[in-house]
C-alpha cells in the first residue's frame, strides 16, 4: 500500500497529468460531476458518482468509424482514427469499474470491436473507495465490493491521505510513476474505513434485493408476464436511463452526408425509442410495453443467460435516480420476483 | 387530503362515474412517486398517494387515457390545469372522459432536489407544517419547506385552478412571481456572454430527450428529430451546433403554448435551465403583444397563431437591439 498527503494530491494529478491525459470527476456548473480532462485549479468532486458514467471513455457517445470521399467514379475509404493517446481515468466507483468487464463481453467477443479495444488498451483506470454510499446504491447484490473497487489501481481516501494499490502492470507503472510522491503504508487506516463501510453497506435499503429467479430458465415466463403493462405505463419513453447506465450498450450506425462523401457514425441508441431496430417493416417492438421490456428483459434475463449468469447491471442507481416517473430496475425485479415463484 | 382523494376516487370508481384513476403511487422510498394508473379500491388503498413528492404532471397521460373506453379521473394540482387546458385548446385530449378534480398544492421536492441539497443517503422523509425532517443513513436532518423546494415551486406562478370539475380543499390565487428575474438578467449580459452562459449549459445535455417526451405542449406524433425523413433527426448531437438546434427548435415549437409547467427542468438529468428558453418567449410575447398566459384560458386565441393589425412587424428586432 502506498499513500499521499491530500494536500499533495494536486502533485499526483499534475505529474500523472503531464505524461497521459487524466480524467477526474469535477463539479460542473449545476454542481453535479462528470469527468474533465485535468487541468492546473481542478479539484476533484465530492459527489459520489458522476451523472455519466465512465463507459463513455470506451464507449463515446458518438464516434466517426469510416470516411467514404466521392470523387468521379472513385471512392476513397478512410480510417478516420489517429493514434489512440494513453490516458488515466481517476476515481471510478466500483461499479463503474465492473461495467467494464461487461461491456468487454459485448465489444471484445468476435468480432473484436477494435475501437472499443483500442481505448481499453490505452486507459488505466484507478478506482476509488466509496465511504457513504446512497440509498439507490445495490452493487453488493451483484457481489461488487465498493470498499475494494477493481481496476488497475484501487485508491481509498481517508481523513487527509491517498492510499494507492496497484492490481495490475498497468497499474503498477503509475505507482512507478507517481513514486516520487508516494510513501510505504496504511494498511490499517483502510482496513478500518473498508469495515466502517461495510457496515453502511449492510444497512442500504437495497441491499436485500433478490434476482432469484432471473436469468435464461424463466424467459418465456417473464417476458409473458403481464406485470409489463402495469410497470411501463408511466414510462415516456425517454431513454434517459439507457444513456445514463454504465451497462447499456446498444447503438446505431448512421450516414451522414458531407457534401462530397459520407460519414459513417455510430451514436449511443436506447431500446426504449420508437425507431431503435427499426426494420423495413417498422419497430418489432410496438409500443411501449414491449420496449421497456426489452431494457429489462436484457439486463435481468437475456444477459445472464448468455454469460453464465452475470446480469447486466451493476447497481449503480443512476436509473434510480435519474427516471422522470421513478421507475427503473430495482421495481421491475421485485415486481417480477413474484412470476416466478 | 389524501384520503379524501382516495375517498372520492373509490366512490367515483364505484358509482362507475369513472373507469380508472390517474394519480400517484407509492415507490420504494420516500421520494421515488409514479404516475400510475388505478382501476380498483384495493389498487388506491394499497399504493395511492398525495405528498410533497408528487411533482409529476400528470394532464399529458390524458391524451391517451382520455381514448380509452369510459371515463378517466384524474387529480390536478394548479399549475397542471394550464396543461390540461393548454392541451383541450389544441384538441388533444377528449374532454367527455375525463373527470378532473383539482387538488391544493404547496409546493413539490423530488429526490434529486433534496440531493442537491446535501441530504445522502435518504431512507425516509416526512413534513410537518413547513419543517421537511429527512432521516438518512448518516443521521436525521431537518430543513424548512422553502429551501427544498425546486426553483419552478419557488416561483410559482399560480396557486389558481384554471379548470375543473370538481375542487378538493380551497382554491389559490394568481401570484406575483419571480419567475422573469433570471430571464431579465441574461437580457442584460452581453450577447457574447449570453452565448457562453447557454454552450455553457447545453454543453452538458445528453439528448437524451427526457425534457421533449415529458412536456405537455410537445404532442407531435412523430418528432422531426425522430423522423429520419425530416433529414434532422438524431440520437445524439454531433457537434455544438445540433446540441443548440434541438433546444432552439424545441422552444420556438412551444412558444405561445409552454404553459411554464417547469418539467423539462424537472427532468433533466443534467440540470439544464431549459425553463429560462421557454420564460424568455413567455415574456416576449407579454411584451410584444400584450400579457398572454397559456393554458389560462382554452377559447383564448394565442398571439402567436392569431393576427390583429397591432402585432410587432418583424423590424421590432432591430429596436429591440438585434444585430443589422
Ligand atoms: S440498470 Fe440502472 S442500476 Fe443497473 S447499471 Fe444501469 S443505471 Fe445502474
Ligand atoms: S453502487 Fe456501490 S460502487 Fe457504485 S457508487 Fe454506490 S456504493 Fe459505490
Ligand atoms: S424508464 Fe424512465 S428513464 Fe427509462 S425511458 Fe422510461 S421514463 Fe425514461
Ligand atoms: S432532458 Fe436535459 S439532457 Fe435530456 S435532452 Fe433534454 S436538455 Fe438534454
Amino acid at each position: 500500500m502506498k499513500q499521499l498527503s491530500l494536500e499533495k494530491l494536486n502533485d499526483l494529478f499534475a505529474l500523472i497529468g503531464q505524461t497521459e491525459a487524466l480524467y477526474l470527476p469535477v463539479d460542473d456548473a449545476a454542481g453535479q460531476a462528470a469527468y474533465r480532462r485535468w487541468q492546473p485549479g481542478y479539484t476533484l468532486s465530492k459527489a459520489l458518482n458522476t451523472v455519466r458514467s465512465a463507459k463513455d471513455f470506451f464507449f463515446p457517445q458518438t464516434e466517426n468509424l469510416v470516411d467514404f470521399k466521392m470523387q468521379g467514379k472513385s471512392i476513397e475509404v478512410i480510417d478516420p482514427r489517429t493514434e489512440q493517446e494513453n490516458f488515466v481515468l481517476f476515481g471510478v466507483r466500483a461499479c463503474d469499474a465492473r461495467s467494464f468487464s461487461i461491456l468487454d463481453k459485448v465489444f471484445l467477443a468476435d468480432p473484436v470491436d477494435t475501437y472499443y479495444q483500442s481505448r481499453r488498451e490505452h486507459g488505466t483506470i484507478v478506482t476509488l473507495a466509496c465511504t457513504r454510499p446512497e440509498e439507490t446504491c445495490f452493487c453488493t447484490v451483484f457481489g461488487i465490493d465498493p470498499a475494494e473497487p477493481a481496476g488497475d489501481v484501487s485508491c481509498w481516501i481517508e481523513e487527509n491521505t491517498l492510499f494507492m494499490k496497484a492490481n495490475t502492470p498497468k497499474g503498477d507503472a503509475l505507482l512507478t510513476l507517481a513514486a516520487p510522491l508516494l510513501s510505504e503504508g496504511g494498511d490499517d487506516a483502510v482496513a478500518a474505513q473498508q469495515a466502517a463501510t461495510r457496515s453502511v453497506l449492510a444497512r442500504l435499503p437495497l441491499a436485500k434485493l433478490s434476482l432469484d429467479g432471473m436469468g435464461g430458465e424463466s424467459m418465456l415466463k417473464l417476458f409473458d408476464s403481464d406485470k409489463w403493462a402495469e410497470l411501463s405505463q408511466a414510462c415516456i419513453g425517454c431513454g434517459t436511463c439507457t444513456f445514463v447506465c454504465p451497462t447499456c450498450q446498444c447503438y446505431d450506425i448512421k450516414d451522414f452526408n458531407t457534401g462530397d462523401g459520407v460519414r459513417r457514425f455510430r451514436c449511443w441508441d436506447s431500446c426504449m425509442y420508437s425507431d431503435f431496430t427499426r426494420m423495413a417493416h417498422g419497430n418489432p417492438r410496438l409500443t411501449q410495453r414491449e420496449r421497456f421490456r426489452q431494457r429489462f428483459m436484457h439486463k435481468l434475463v437475456y444477459f445472464p443467460a448468455n454469460n453464465h449468469g452475470e446480469y447486466g447491471c451493476v447497481g449503480c442507481g443512476r436509473c434510480l435516480s435519474k427516471c422522470p416517473v421513478s421507475m427503473n430496475i430495482v421495481k421491475v425485479a421485485k415486481a417480477l420476483e413474484g412470476e416466478v415463484k | 387530503m389524501q384520503e379524501m382523494m382516495i375517498a372520492k376516487a373509490r366512490e367515483l370508481l364505484k358509482s362507475g362515474a369513472v373507469q380508472r384513476v390517474l394519480g400517484w403511487k407509492a415507490g420504494e422510498f420516500a421520494y421515488d412517486v409514479e404516475p400510475a394508473v388505478f382501476e380498483s379500491a384495493q389498487e388506491l388503498e394499497k399504493s395511492f398517494v398525495y405528498n410533497d413528492f408528487c411533482g409529476s404532471n400528470l394532464s399529458k397521460y390524458l391524451i391517451a387515457q382520455s381514448r380509452k373506453e369510459g371515463k378517466t379521473l384524474v387529480f390536478l394540482k394548479p399549475c397542471d390545469t394550464y396543461s390540461f387546458s393548454q392541451l383541450l385548446a389544441e384538441h388533444r385530449i377528449v374532454r367527455e372522459n375525463v373527470y378532473a378534480i383539482g387538488i391544493p398544492c404547496q409546493g413539490k421536492t423530488d429526490g434529486e432536489t433534496l440531493k442537491g441539497k446535501g441530504f445522502t443517503g435518504i431512507l425516509s422523509a416526512q413534513c410537518e407544517g413547513d419543517t421537511f425532517t429527512v432521516h438518512t443513513l448518516y443521521g436525521d436532518k431537518t430543513a424548512a419547506r422553502a429551501d427544498v423546494l425546486p426553483e419552478r415551486c419557488l416561483n410559482c406562478k399560480s396557486k389558481k385552478h384554471m379548470i375543473y370539475d370538481e375542487l378538493l380543499g380551497e382554491d389559490g390565487e394568481v401570484l406575483d412571481s419571480h419567475r422573469f428575474d433570471m430571464v431579465e438578467k441574461l437580457e442584460k449580459m452581453t450577447p457574447d456572454e449570453r452565448f457562453a452562459f447557454w454552450r455553457g449549459e447545453l454543453s452538458r445535455c445528453i439528448r437524451c430527450n427526457a425534457c421533449r417526451n415529458v412536456c405537455p405542449a410537445c404532442t407531435c406524433e412523430k418528432c422531426v428529430f425522430d423522423n429520419d425523413a425530416s433529414g434532422i433527426a438524431q440520437k445524439a448531437a454531433a457537434d455544438s451546433f445540433e446540441e443548440n438546434m434541438f433546444h432552439i427548435i424545441r422552444a420556438f415549437h412551444v412558444a405561445g403554448r409552454c404553459t411554464d409547467c417547469g418539467e423539462c427542468s424537472r427532468v433533466c438529468p443534467q440540470n439544464i435551465p431549459l425553463h429560462l428558453l421557454n420564460r424568455k418567449f413567455i415574456k416576449d410575447i407579454n411584451e410584444l403583444y400584450g400579457a398572454y398566459q397559456a393554458g389560462e384560458d382554452p377559447d383564448a386565441k394565442s398571439p402567436l397563431t392569431d393576427y390583429t393589425m397591432n402585432d410587432a412587424e418583424p423590424g421590432i428586432v432591430y429596436h429591440r437591439g438585434g444585430n443589422q
